[in-house]
């Protein structure tokens, strides 16, 4: 216990020293994701609010065939504009989100009482121009409608004749699970953070100290190698734990800044939230640290060290990539699969939704398993003899 | 005392040692001699634990390393062939570290590295951050390093390697001083001159063999010649991997 403790203290302190490794697991690792987040959000969000109070540019073809039309969209908030010479060139290099097409035929046919055609130009796979196009959309449908009734009304009918259904939404989401949409990648950064906390003395602690040729002599010390070994173990832990807890910090102060309630959502990452959280990622900050370690004892050197724990960094994106690609119902167990669990639990537990105490106890005593074995393996590597030598 | 017997270590093919057996014995320097590449680091690797010998029995003060091999490492003192500071420490950080390993109290610890400041000189960089240090500072604060805890038996491995000449003189002295308050002093080198002029019982080892083991004038004598040097040369059938 002593000497888990004096390797311990002398790892944090010497890597406390270490300018860089300090700047880039505390600093830039648990800050910069939430700032990237928080800026892109704000970012869509306000263009989104924008696009729907502010007139709508419509460069229409032919808005002398209709001119009740126009007018009526003049009056919805459509600012008319001169068409393009060519209009579907100009939608498919993106100079405008859209153009209306009137075509001659469509007096007539107004005129007649036939259905009379216009022609929406646009390009679906520009998901910018999407609430452009589905505005315009709905100001022509709600046109459609209006003047339906009209003619209905004027033929004496009940205008309840073309309305033979009407659908109520009914929306069950709360207003946090709303938000937690949107967050669906926040339990990814955490994760991340807690791989990108851990990642320097992971390297530095084994693979560094064989570089340097500081583990022949320390492995010289009348104590067993897996004493030492946990030592190291928890200053990894302990930075990974700590840039987590900087992270939950950071995000929960850049959640203030994002306009959730202009979109009718919450998000609680409160004092709660933070304890639960950093329950279920316990283990698993040990089981990355261990897995970290253990990659690095195999490298040869520092650098391929590097190499092995960036692609090990990839690693907790796959529960998120899964999740997404195959969206399915929370199962329980799920809780059971470390880096899943902590997925899981995290998500729910950012839309607000219960996670029931056994479930968390599942998740917490799977991870702590299976962060037990990659520690016993490790503490077998680190017993080997070529450890200690440096080529 | 360190008594090393019949010792073989394989790696692959290679037989790196290949029945090593000799005694150094308390209050006298043993020199361990041989080109690079002979054995020596491999056979004190064996006698400090790093590594398991394939066959043979490594005993310090009586104890067998493989069945106590804490007990032998806390009787042993050990400057190994890699001896690579914290360079974010200070020297006096890097010798409190093995001190407190070593499971000594702070008082301990602090008596000891007194004395060993003294005895080596380092006053002047005993606060100052290892990086930096010139090979002669970083031989210095490994030294003290290794010998914290006050060993029966100290392990040398190549002390003088890669220092200057002033520095060189310096770090002769020392084992004498150790010698001197009674330890079993185990030295390595693969420079004759220091050898000779250090050692009170040489061990000369090439290609995993103990090829001589006797006192200096034994040798002298075995060889037929005055200078130690040739003799050294003539055991070992070439002076390929010495230096003078």
């Amino acid at each position: 216990m002593k000497t888990m403790l004096t390797v311990f203290l002398k790892e944090v302190r010497e890597n406390i020293r270490d300018r860089r490794t300090v700047l880039n697991t505390l600093l830039t690792g648990p800050l910069l994701a939430p700032l990237m987040f928080v800026l892109l959000i704000n970012g869509i969000v306000a263009r989104e609010l924008d696009k729907a109070e502010k007139p709508l540019p419509v460069p229409v073809i032919g808005a002398e065939h209709a001119p009740q039309l126009v007018e009526a969209l003049k009056q919805m908030g459509v600012d008319i504009k001169e068409p393009p010479a060519d209009p579907e060139l100009a939608v498919r290099e993106q100079e405008v989100d859209l153009v209306l097409r009137i075509p001659a035929s469509y007096a007539q046919a107004w005129r007649k009482g036939e259905p009379a055609q216009v022609e929406l130009i646009h390009d679906q796979s520009q998901r910018e121009a999407g609430s452009s196009v589905s505005r315009l959309r709905g100001m022509l449908e709600s046109y459609g409608e209006r003047t339906a009734l009209m003619r209905i009304v004027a033929r004496g009918l009940s205008p309840n004749v073309t309305r033979p259904l009407v659908i109520a939404n009914r929306d069950q989401s709360t207003a946090q699970a709303r938000g937690g949409m949107m967050f669906a990648m926040l339990p990814y950064f955490f994760i991340l953070g807690a791989f990108i906390g851990g990642m320097a003395l992971a390297i530095d602690t084994t693979a560094g100290e064989r570089e340097r040729q500081s583990l022949e002599p320390l492995f010289a010390n009348p104590v067993p190698r897996s004493q030492l070994l946990l030592g190291k173990l928890g200053a990894t832990s302990a930075f990974s734990l700590t840039a987590l807890m900087l992270s939950i910090v950071a995000f929960s102060i850049s959640g203030q800044f994002l306009p959730t309630g202009k979109l009718g959502m919450s998000l609680s990452i409160g004092l709660d939230f933070a304890v639960v959280t950093m329950l279920v990622m316990l283990p698993l900050v040990v089981l990355v640290a261990a897995l970290q370690t253990l990659a690095a004892a195999f490298a040869k050197s520092f650098r391929e060290a590097q190499t092995y724990l960036s692609l090990l960094m990839f690693v907790p994106a796959v529960p998120s990539l899964l999740m997404s690609v195959f969206p399915v119902k929370t199962q329980t167990w799920m809780y059971a699969v470390p880096l899943m669990g902590q997925q899981v639990a995290i998500t729910r537990l950012l839309r607000g939704d219960p996670v029931a105490s056994n479930e968390l106890l599942l998740c917490f005593a799977a991870s702590t398993v299976a962060a037990l074995v990659i520690c016993f393996i490790t503490a077998r590597v680190y017993r080997s003899e070529r450890l200690a030598i440096s080529a | 005392m360190i008594e090393l017997k019949d010792l073989h270590k394989a790696f692959g093919a290679v037989k790196a040692v290949d029945g090593v057996s000799f005694t150094a014995r308390d209050g006298e320097i043993t020199g361990l001699l041989g080109p690079n590449g002979a054995g020596k680091t491999t056979t004190l690797r064996m006698l400090y634990t790093l590594m398991k010998p394939d066959r043979g029995q490594v005993l310090v003060d009586g104890i067998d390393a493989a069945i106590d091999p804490l007990a032998v490492r806390r009787r042993l003192g050990v400057l190994p062939d890699a001896r690579g500071l914290y360079k974010r420490l200070t020297s006096r950080e890097n010798i409190d570290y093995f001190g407190r390993l070593q499971g000594m109290t702070q008082a301990a610890i602090d008596a000891r590295r007194h004395a060993l400041v003294e005895a080596l000189d380092m006053g002047e960089i005993i606060d100052r951050r290892t990086e930096g240090f010139s090979q002669g500072q970083r031989v210095k604060t490994a030294i003290a390093r290794a010998l914290i805890h006050d060993p029966r038996n100290c392990i040398l491995d190549e002390p003088t390697n890669g220092l200057d000449v002033m520095a060189t003189r310096a770090m002769r002295e020392f084992p004498r001083r150790l010698r001197d308050e009674g330890r079993c002093v185990l030295f390595s080198s693969h420079i004759m001159q220091e050898v000779a002029a250090l050692c009170d019982r040489i061990v000369v080892i090439a290609h995993g063999h103990v090829v001589a083991n006797a006192t200096p004038d034994e040798l002298r004598a075995q060889a037929g010649s005055d200078n130690l040097e040739d003799a050294f040369v003539k055991i070992i059938g070439s002076a390929e991997g010495l230096a003078a």
